[in-house]
């Protein structure tokens, strides 16, 4: 775990006890599970965001790709009677070709990712709505998928599973980020790509990747959220998601320039977003005010962050102009 | 005139204290006093002391990465010294900003000039000091055409003030740099690299205006690589070396030997090692290569294992470009290159390493390596697939290949796992070698492979090159620094326009004789 991972999980403690203090009912069983279904729900597809932070790039698509995956996958199952293995397999499917989408406009086309992925929020969202005639899609009515309930809603030790696929896939990240040759390029096109370039890395491919990482994540956080929410609102659902991911990565320790970042920050990042939509229920502050704490607190945060790093880079400097001191006054 | 006699030692052994030279008529304008500047890993300069007086040609000359360009932004006031004082009209500064620096009338005309080419010529001038006018205190176009007018006539421009910047050549924007100097009325104009893009007749144009610069009482610091250009407009000469300062000559010691004695600190015969063994055979021939930087030329070439091919050439030539099409970097788009005889084609950089052809870049901060990334990634970064198992990256591997690498370079680094950022100019250039040395070359180029670098760290790098031409790989040499393409190459081949125009073995190597080649027969 790095510095900056510590600092954030001694925040997260620090918040975590105040909220206790106040209202001992933050620690209770129902409240945690509540909290840990929507760290595991936002977490899945922050850490997707993340790989994209890391080329330098965003996403802004995320929340748009949820309400129509959503839509679709409800619509799939609950309508047309796909078995839901099968609607689970197209529906990360569809999502694999949005990200492979944007991946190449940029790489190949050398679009602006946020363009591009802002033209996929606007277009997934107003497909979604045009797709369902802007009504909510929903399962009929007393029709259960029990396998189905278990792996996404259900809990084993009071931990719903959501958290528990958050975990896997981040495990997983991890590795494939901070261990893997691929992790390596990733880091590498983020933070030089054409010295990545010239050092041999497929740049394009590599930075599509990360696009297509994204959108898988976010595609099975899509039927995570449809199987939570049960319906399918299509202008609602999911608005804003792709802030809370970019806000969970630039927690976490993402540099938005790219090339720096680890997953396990963004997780924490994600668990200090949703501890922060606790704490405002919670402590009883109007639920109106919710994006305004959490904006003070990621301000806050950042800019914390970055005069601890002025702060260390001076004393360096300082300390580099002692020792040419000594050296200009030996010798002449 | 001055208090040195012509001795290069007694050259090197002077220091500083220039305000203090007794002959001195003029009372210097501004005086840089023990300038120095520490980077994190890197001493830029050391105890600098330099003084301008009105009305000379100050010429500052020194290697790339001797520390010119700093100490001139800390004149500008766009960085601040470490420790040092800058002295305008006896006032001490410790931190002079940009806006003392331009209040003092001190005028930029920069390498890569600072023009908004979407703006006109007037609108250029007057950025930031626009001439406002009316109840609404709008923009006044005429009264700021009509102030550029005279402006621009004392510079020998031909444009007119309307003229959209983007529609001007190279030259006439240097000229239009040096116009807007003389409207914040500079009293010290900084020309760096003024000629590098220049025609010869342009150049000759600037050196007409400088004399009349001069001559209005302006002092004018020239700093250049161009030391033909040097002899002829400058009044004394101020020399750095690796931060430090080399010393200074004034007009009458001012000549070329004397100069390149102050950049490098001693004569550059010495540098050639010849090879102890005879070239093996051609590893790379490109027979009529045309390339998208230029279309209608055609290159040939041969480059034997073993030998150490030099490129010369003016900038633009072409060499980079012909290197790059190599290297995969741009396409190839007609003609043949091969291999050690065998037809090759590189689409990517990745498919050129994967034959055992590597690069290293010209600009090594942007090509060259990822410099937020430790010594060791950077090392490992073209060849991750080698310190891995199962896909997974060994941390362990990947140290172990950068400490074999650091102690075969003499890469000066406190840890592997530290920042390239960190590094010199010369132990970063380390960095990127050591990437390739640690997979198996055999043909290696070299672009301007020393720019930027201290002399020691130079020397290592030369040999460096020797050593792997005797291993038998093909070394070539993209370099623009004459001395070091006759010292260090076996043979030369000169570029004009993307043309070979000559190929010179070492018992004809000469300036002269390559500059010809450069410059095209007149």
């Amino acid at each position: 775990m790095h510095k900056k991972d510590m600092g954030l999980a001694l925040l997260i403690i620090v918040v975590g006890a105040i909220v206790y203090m106040r209202n001992p009912l933050f620690l209770s069983p129902i409240n945690l599970g509540n909290t840990a279904n929507l760290i595991g729900l936002f977490g899945l597809f922050a850490i997707g965001q993340g790989f994209v932070i890391m080329t330098g790039g965003i996403d802004l698509s995320v929340g748009s790709m949820i309400a129509l995956l959503g839509v679709l996958f409800v619509d799939m199952v609950g309508r047309f009677g796909v078995p839901w293995p099968l609607a689970m397999l197209i529906t990360i499917g569809i999502g694999t070709l949005m990200g492979l989408a944007h991946g190449l406009l940029i790489t190949k086309l050398k679009m602006q990712p946020f363009v591009v992925t802002l033209c996929g929020l606007l277009i997934y969202r107003g497909v979604a709505r045009g797709y369902t005639g802007e009504a909510t899609a929903g399962f009929p009515f007393g029709v259960s998928y029990p396998e189905l309930e278990w792996l996404t809603i259900g809990r084993s030790f009071g931990i719903p599973h959501s958290f528990y696929a958050m975990i896997i896939i981040g495990v997983i990240c991890w590795f494939v980020l901070h261990r893997s040759v691929f992790g390596r390029h990733l880091q590498a096109v983020g933070k030089n790509e054409d010295a990545a370039r010239y050092s041999g890395v497929r740049t394009g491919l590599v930075i599509t990747a990360a696009y297509v990482t994204c959108a898988v994540l976010t595609s099975i956080a899509a039927i995570y959220f449809a199987m939570f929410t049960r319906s399918v609102q299509p202008s609602s659902h999911g608005n804003f998601y792709e802030l809370y991911a970019i806000a969970a990565a630039v927690l976490g320790g993402f540099s938005l320039r790219g090339g720096e970042g680890s997953i396990v920050g963004v997780i924490l990042g994600a668990v200090l977003l949703q501890q922060l939509q606790n704490l405002v229920n919670l402590l009883g502050i109007p639920s109106s005010l919710n994006f305004a704490v959490m904006g003070g607190v990621i301000l806050a945060g950042v800019l914390a962050d970055q005069q601890f790093n002025r702060y260390r880079q001076k004393r360096r400097a300082a300390r580099a102009l002692d020792g040419l001191g000594n050296v200009a006054a030996a010798p002449s | 005139m001055s208090l040195l006699s012509g001795t290069p030692g007694a050259v090197a052994a002077f220091s500083g204290c220039l305000n203090m030279n007794a002959h001195d008529t003029k009372h210097p304008l501004l005086v840089l006093e023990n300038i120095s500047k520490v980077y994190p890993g890197v001493v830029a300069l050391s105890n600098v002391t330099l003084s301008v007086r009105a009305g000379e040609v100050l010429a500052l000359i020194g290697e790339n990465g001797a520390g010119k360009s700093t100490l001139m932004k800390i004149l500008g006031g766009v960085i601040a010294p470490s420790s040092g004082k800058v002295i305008i009209d006896n006032v001490a500064h410790d931190h002079l900003t940009v806006t003392q620096s331009q209040a003092a009338g001190i005028a930029f005309v920069h390498q890569e000039l600072n023009v908004f080419d979407n703006l006109d010529v007037a609108a250029n001038m007057f950025l930031g000091r626009e001439i406002r006018g009316g109840a609404l205190r709008l923009l006044d176009l005429k009264a700021m055409r009509d102030a550029a007018h005279p402006l621009l006539a004392r510079v020998g421009a031909t444009f007119r003030p309307e003229t959209s910047v983007a529609e001007l050549s190279l030259a006439e924007r240097q000229l239009l740099e040096i116009a807007k100097a003389l409207s914040i009325d500079a009293r010290v104009v900084i020309m760096d690299e003024p000629t590098s893009s220049l025609t010869l007749s342009e150049t000759r144009t600037l050196m007409k205006v400088i004399a009349d610069l001069k001559a209005q009482g302006i002092a004018v610091i020239y700093i250049s690589h161009r030391l033909g250009e040097v002899e002829d407009c400058a009044d004394r000469v101020f020399g750095l070396r690796d931060g430090h300062v080399a010393g200074e000559l004034s007009r009458d010691e001012i000549n070329h030997d004397a100069m390149i004695r102050l950049m490098i600190g001693r004569d550059l015969k010495s540098l050639y090692t010849p090879p102890t063994r005879a070239v093996g055979d051609i590893i790379l021939s490109l027979k009529g290569v045309r390339i998208g930087a230029n279309p209608r030329a055609r290159a040939d070439l041969d480059l034997h294992a073993g030998e150490i091919l030099g490129l010369a050439g003016l900038v633009g030539a072409g060499r980079t470009e012909l290197a790059e099409a190599v290297f995969g970097i741009a396409p190839v788009l007609e003609g043949e290159v091969l291999l050690a005889g065998q037809p090759f084609r590189a689409s990517s950089p990745r498919e050129a390493i994967q034959a055992g052809v590597y690069l290293v870049p010209e600009d090594r901060k942007r090509a060259g390596l990822v410099l937020e990334t430790s010594i060791c990634e950077n090392i490992s970064l073209a060849d991750f697939q080698s310190v891995s198992r199962n896909g997974l990256v060994s941390g362990t591997k990947v140290a172990e290949r950068a400490e074999a690498q650091r102690a075969r370079l003499g890469i000066k680094a406190a840890d592997v796992q530290r920042n390239a950022a960190e590094l010199s100019g010369g132990n970063q250039q380390k960095v990127v070698l050591g990437k390739w040395l640690s997979m198996k070359p055999r043909l290696i180029i070299f672009d301007e492979p020393t720019r930027g670098i201290d002399v020691g760290a130079k020397w290592e790098i030369y040999k460096l090159m020797r050593a792997l031409a005797e291993a038998g790989v093909g070394v070539m040499m993209i370099s623009s620094d004459m001395e070091e393409v006759i010292g260090v190459s076996d043979r030369i081949l000169v570029l004009r326009e993307g043309e070979v125009t000559g190929s010179l073995p070492r018992s004809e190597f000469s300036e002269h004789n390559v500059l010809k080649l450069a410059v095209g027969a007149h």
